[in-house]
């Protein structure tokens, strides 16, 4: 005999499915974690041995505990910091007054590039401010970041940040690569 | 014909059998939208502001150091402290961090763990150059300084 079986009550269904959705409302963050990302330097096995690098090869970026700011001997203002940079990591062929340049063939791109040998370094004081510091490796962030982009420009016509093709990414990389030293630790001072 | 006057009739109850589908519908998007707390702060952090940032993927892959003066002030003081995990520590327990963390990850991954530093934007840059010769010593040398997006000024 096929009996009809009761229904089971779902009146309560409302109330399990309330009670879950306030637990994960609780438990969980919504925030995206962003930053900025930067790869450490392996430690130095000899403090003796430097690496040469000419002197016109590099920017100096100096930040003292005050929060004031040094760009190669000369006090300098963080609205500046990007257009200096982009000034000096720029190509000037045949200029002693800035970075040696070399062609490079990019592999990616299929054609002979030039590059800058600049390198941006970068030192900071023990007493100089973390929301300083941030808004330096920011302001340097931003020069690569636009350098990139006048280079995408000039080559497929369209912004890096909206390039799709992974070998057009990885070649604009490979030609504009972010050249950002940090010196070892040492107090600078500045009062 | 007499029409029916509605007059002392009980006026029918809203329907709600699908009040449970729409919960379940609000908490199926919770769910795939957001990501579980993983510690409780025991350092205050008002994190730095920059334009040029990027997402972190992978969050498996991450690993948190927190940095700030202590939200319970008046039981820790207010000078700097590192958390790790849900404790404070010092800067030469940071080594051992990395090693556990790096053995919790499966082993393909292990070079690919991201340390990001979440240090309040008060703080000195001392103690956060005194975790970076740390996570040197140790071999992390993916790093991300966690910060909030602001937009480009105009």
């Amino acid at each position: 005999m096929a009996r009809k079986s009761p229904e089971i009550n779902a009146g309560s269904m409302a109330d399990i499915a309330f009670l879950l959705l306030i637990f994960f409302l609780v438990t969980t963050t919504m925030d995206v974690d962003t930053g900025i990302t930067r790869r450490l330097p392996p430690p130095v096995e000899d403090p003796e041995q430097d690496i040469d690098v000419k002197e016109r090869n590099v920017m100096k970026v100096l930040v003292n505990s005050q929060d004031r700011l040094m760009v190669n001997g000369k006090p300098a203002d963080i609205r500046n910091l990007k257009n200096l940079a982009i000034d000096f990591m720029a190509i000037h062929p045949d200029n002693p007054d800035f970075p040696e340049v070399q062609p490079k063939f990019i592999e990616e791109l299929n054609r002979e590039l030039m590059t800058s040998k600049g390198i941006i370094s970068l030192k900071n004081d023990r007493g100089t401010s973390y929301e300083m510091y941030i808004k330096v490796q920011n302001e340097l962030a931003s020069a690569f970041n636009e350098m990139k982009d006048q280079l995408s420009l000039d080559l497929f016509g369209i912004k890096y940040t909206q390039l799709v093709d992974e070998n057009r990414i990885k070649g604009i990389n490979s030609a504009v690569p972010v050249r950002i030293s940090e010196a070892e630790p040492e107090d600078i001072g500045g009062s | 014909m007499r029409f029916k006057t509605k007059k002392g009739k009980e006026s029918p109850g809203i329907n709600t059998s699908s009040l449970p589908d729409i919960i379940f519908m609000l908490l199926f998007f919770f769910m795939v939208t957001t990501t579980m707390r993983e510690v409780t702060y025991k350092v205050k952090m008002k994190l730095p502001e920059a334009t040029e940032v990027q997402k972190l993927e992978k969050k498996s892959l991450v690993s948190y150091i927190y940095v700030g003066p202590p939200v319970n002030s008046r039981l820790y003081g207010s000078n700097t402290r590192i958390q790790l995990n849900d404790q404070f520590a010092n800067v030469d327990d940071i080594a051992e961090f990395v090693q556990i963390e790096r053995q919790n990850r499966p082993e393909s991954d292990r070079k690919l763990i991201t340390t990001s530093l979440k240090v309040d934007s008060d703080t000195r840059m001392g103690i956060v150059t005194d975790i970076k010769q740390e996570l040197r010593k140790s071999g992390a040398f993916k790093i991300n300084y966690s910060s909030r997006k602001k937009s480009a000024r105009k």
